[in-house]
C-alpha cells in the first residue's frame, strides 16, 4: 500500500501500515460514496445526510480519541489522513467531521460530566447524532473573548441570552456546545439541545463557498437548561481554544486533500490538452506551475507528519498547529488558483473540482483563526510581543 | 462452521504498471498493491456467514513476505486469522502448483467450506478454486453470484451465457466468487485497529519453479482513435469504416 497522493518523497515509508490502510478506506469511501452526490449537493447547498452514519461506522468521528471517548484511538497520523481524504472530496466533508470530532467530542470526553460523556459519546460517535460548536458571534470572530451572550444563575439552573453566527452543522445538530460568559465574565460551555424553547438555528443562506456544508445561526432567547447542562470540568477561553486546536491540527492535514485533488486534475488536464502543437504540459510555463503545486503539497505533508507524531508524543504546541494551518490552507488556496488556470475555461466549470476547492478554501482560510491571526499567534510565540491586546 | 478464505495480494487495478528493466518482472516500487478484488467479494461472504451461523474464518494467501498486507486488510474487515504461505518468488509457480501448496496445507486443518475469488485480476487464470478442489477432493462450484447455505445443502446461482444457473452440494466445497455475489464492506477503523493483535502464522512454502521463460512485454500502442462525425449523420460514414477497414461487420 503507499501513501494516496503525489508521493515524490517517499512519504509512504514514513506512514505505518494501519496509518496506509486507514487512508485507503477514507479514500474508498469517499471516491465511491461522496464523489457521485457532490455536485448537486454543491449546487443545492446541501449536505449529503445519509453518509453521516455511515462515516460513524467506519469511525470516522473523533478516530484520534480513546474508545472510552468514542474513539478508536488511531494515530494522529491516521486521523490527519482521514481528514486529507475527506478534504479531498470537499472542505464541506472534512468540516462536518472536524466539528463532530474536535469541537464536539472532544470537549465532552475532556471537559463533560459522565452523564454527558454517557448520552453524547456513543451517539455523536456513530453518527446518530449531530454536534455543533458556537462561540463567534456577529461582532466577535477573531476577538470571540469580548462575547456578549450570556449566562444567568437561577435557583435551579442557568438562562442562556445572545446569539452565535456561522455555525458549521447548527440547523441539523441534535446538541450545540455554546459557549458564553456567566455572571463573573468567565467563559463557559453548554450543552444546548434541539427543540429547547427559546432556542433556534436559522441556516445561513447565500454562501458561495463551503455549499456542501450547513452553516447557521444559534438564537438564545432566555433559553433555560439546569446545571447538568453546563461542562463543568472548565473555565475560561482556554475551553474553547483548546478544542480549536485539535479542529486546526484536522485542518492542515485536510487543506492538502483538496490541493492534492487540484494538483492531480490539472496535471491530468494539461498532459491531456493540447494547444499549438503539444500537450500544454510540454509548455515551460505550465510546468512551472504544477512544480509549484508539487513542491508545496510535499512540504506540506511533511510539516504535518511531524506534527502528527508530536502531538502522539505529547509534545505539540498550539503555535505549531497555528503554523500548519497557516502554510497549509494558504498553499492549497494557491494551488486552487493555479490549477483553474491551468483548466482554463473548464476550471469554472463544476464537471471538475477545482473551482470548487478554489471556493470552499476562502472559508478554510478565515474560519478557525484567520490566516492573519495564525501570524500573529507565530509571532507572539518568536518574539515575545503580543500585537493584540 | 470454520472457513478458509483465500486472498491474494495483486497490483492496484488502477495502477499504471511498468515493465522492469530486465523485462521478466513488473517494477514493484512505483505500483500500490490491493486485495485482490474478486477476493474481496469472498471475504464479505464469509463474514455474512459468520454472521448467520458463527465459527472462525482463516485467511490463506500464498506470496511474497509483503503479501501479509492483503491479510491486514481481510483481517480489518473481520477475518479471525491469517495464514501467509511464503514464498518469495510465488510468481514462478504456476496456478498447479499453487494449488498444490495451498493443498496441502488445508489437508491437515478443519474447515467445511473454502471461498476465494473466481480469478486474481494479475494472471487472470480462474484455475486455484477448481484446481484446489480437486486435490482435496471436494465439490466446486465456480463464479457464484448467490449463495445459500442450510445445514450440509450449498445451493448456489452462478452467471452462465445468457443466463443463470442454480447448482447444489453438500459441504465441505470450494466456492469462486463472482462480482454481483455481495458488496464488500470497507474495514472500518475499529477492526484496522483489532487485525493488529490478529494471529498471521507463517509457512515458508518451496517454491516449484514451473514457469521458465518469464517475460513481460507492453501491448502494442493503440492508435489515436478518429472522430468521423457528430450525431446520426455520422452513423453512415462509421458503418462504412467499420465494414471496409476495420471488417468487422
Ligand atoms: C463557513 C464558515 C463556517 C464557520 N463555522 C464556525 C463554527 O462552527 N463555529 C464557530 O464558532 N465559528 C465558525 N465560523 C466563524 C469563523 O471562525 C470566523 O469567521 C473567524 O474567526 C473570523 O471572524 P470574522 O469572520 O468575524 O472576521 P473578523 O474577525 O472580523 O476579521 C476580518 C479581517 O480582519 C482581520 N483581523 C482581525 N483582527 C485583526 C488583528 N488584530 N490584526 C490583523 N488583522 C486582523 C482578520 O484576519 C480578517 O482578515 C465559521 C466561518 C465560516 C465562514
Amino acid at each position: 500500500m503507499k501513501y494516496s497522493g503525489p508521493d515524490f518523497y517517499h512519504i509512504t515509508d514514513l506512514l505505518t501500515e494501519d496509518e496506509l490502510l486507514i487512508q485507503q478506506t477514507a479514500n474508498d469511501f469517499v471516491q465511491e460514496k461522496f464523489m457521485p452526490l457532490i455536485r448537486e449537493h454543491h449546487q443545492r447547498a446541501t449536505f449529503p445526510m445519509e453518509l453521516i452514519p455511515q462515516m460513524g461506522e467506519l469511525g470516522f468521528f473523533g478516530a484520534s480519541l480513546p474508545e472510552a471517548a468514542g474513539g478508536a484511538a488511531v494515530s494522529n497520523v491516521a486521523y490527519g489522513l482521514i481528514m486529507h481524504e475527506l478534504e479531498r472530496g470537499d472542505s464541506g466533508l472534512r468540516s462536518f467531521a472536524s466539528v463532530q470530532g474536535g469541537l464536539v467530542m472532544y470537549p465532552i470526553w475532556k471537559y463533560g460530566s459522565d452523564e454527558q460523556k454517557q448520552r453524547w459519546l456513543p451517539k455523536l460517535s456513530a453518527g446518530t447524532a449531530i454536534g455543533c460548536f458556537g462561540l463567534t458571534e456577529p461582532d466577535f470572530g477573531s476577538n470571540p473573548g469580548g462575547m456578549i451572550t450570556r449566562a444567568k444563575r437561577t435557583d435551579d439552573g442557568w438562562v442562556l441570552n445572545g446569539a452565535k453566527m456561522w455555525i458549521t452543522n447548527g440547523s441539523i445538530a441534535d446538541v450545540a456546545l455554546v459557549w458564553v460568559k456567566d455572571d463573573a465574565n468567565v467563559v463557559r460551555g453548554f450543552l444546548v439541545e434541539k427543540g429547547t424553547p427559546g432556542f433556534s438555528a436559522p441556516e445561513m443562506k447565500g454562501k458561495l463557498s463551503l455549499r456542501a456544508s450547513v452553516t447557521s445561526e444559534l438564537i438564545l432567547q432566555d433559553v433555560v437548561v439546569p446545571e447538568s447542562a453546563i461542562l463543568p470540568n472548565v473555565n475560561g477561553l482556554k475551553g474553547p481554544l483548546s478544542c480549536l486546536t485539535q479542529a486546526r491540527y484536522s485542518i492542515a492535514w485536510g487543506a492538502i486533500g483538496a490541493a492534492v485533488d487540484c494538483y492531480e486534475t490539472a496535471l491530468r488536464y494539461a498532459k491531456e490538452r493540447k494547444q499549438f502543437s503539444k500537450p500544454i504540459a510540454g509548455y515551460q510555463l505550465t510546468q512551472a506551475k504544477l512544480v509549484d503545486m508539487l513542491e508545496e503539497i510535499t512540504k506540506a505533508l511533511l510539516l504535518v507528519i511531524q506534527l502528527g507524531r508530536l502531538k502522539d508524543q505529547g509534545k505539540m504546541d498550539y503555535t505549531q498547529v497555528s503554523l500548519a494551518k497557516r502554510n497549509n490552507v494558504h498553499i492549497a488556496r494557491d494551488i486552487a488558483r493555479s490549477a483553474r488556470e491551468i483548466l482554463g475555461a473548464n476550471g469554472i466549470l463544476d464537471e471538475y473540482p477545482v473551482q470548487r476547492h478554489a471556493m470552499n478554501l476562502e472559508s478554510v482560510y478565515t474560519y478557525e483563526g484567520t490566516h492573519e491571526m495564525h501570524t500573529l499567534i507565530v509571532g507572539q510565540k518568536i518574539t515575545g510581543l503580543n500585537a493584540v491586546d | 462452521m470454520n472457513i478458509i478464505v483465500l486472498v491474494k495480494q495483486v497490483p492496484d487495478t488502477e495502477a499504471k504498471i511498468r515493465i522492469a528493466d530486465d523485462g521478466n518482472q513488473i517494477d514493484e516500487a512505483s505500483i500500490s498493491f490491493i486485495v485482490n478484488p474478486y477476493d474481496e467479494y469472498a471475504i464479505e461472504a464469509a463474514l455474512q456467514l459468520k454472521e448467520a451461523h458463527g465459527g472462525e474464518i482463516t485467511l490463506v494467501s500464498l506470496g511474497p513476505g509483503g503479501a501479509i498486507a492483503a491479510l491486514r486488510t481481510g483481517l480489518a474487515m473481520g477475518a479471525d486469522k491469517a495464514v501467509l504461505l511464503k514464498a518469495e518468488n510465488s510468481r514462478f509457480m504456476n496456478s498447479q502448483a499453487v494449488a498444490g501448496q495451498i493443498g496441502k496445507v488445508l489437508a491437515d486443518r478443519q474447515f467445511d467450506l473454502v471461498l476465494c475469488g473466481k480469478k486474481a485480476v494479475d494472471t487472470d487464470a480462474q484455475q486455484i478454486g477448481t484446481l484446489l478442489a480437486m486435490n482435496l477432493e471436494i465439490s466446486v462450484i465456480s463464479s457464484i453470484v448467490e449463495l445459500n447455505i442450510a445445514g450440509n445443502q450449498i445451493t448456489a446461482k452462478r452467471e452462465v451465457e445468457g443466463g443463470t444457473e442454480t447448482v447444489s452440494c453438500q459441504l465441505p466445497a470450494v466456492l469462486t466468487c463472482e462480482k454481483g455475489l455481495n458488496e464488500p464492506r470497507y474495514p472500518n477503523l475499529r477492526g484496522i485497529m483489532m487485525a493488529k493483535k490478529k494471529p498471521i502464522e507463517e509457512i515458508v512454502v518451496d517454491v516449484v519453479d514451473s514457469v521458465t521463460d518469464f517475460k513481460f512485454e507492453n501491448p502494442p500502442q493503440k492508435a489515436e482513435g478518429r472522430i468521423v462525425g457528430e450525431g446520426v449523420d455520422a452513423v453512415p460514414e462509421l458503418a462504412r469504416l467499420l465494414r471496409e477497414e476495420a471488417k468487422v461487420i
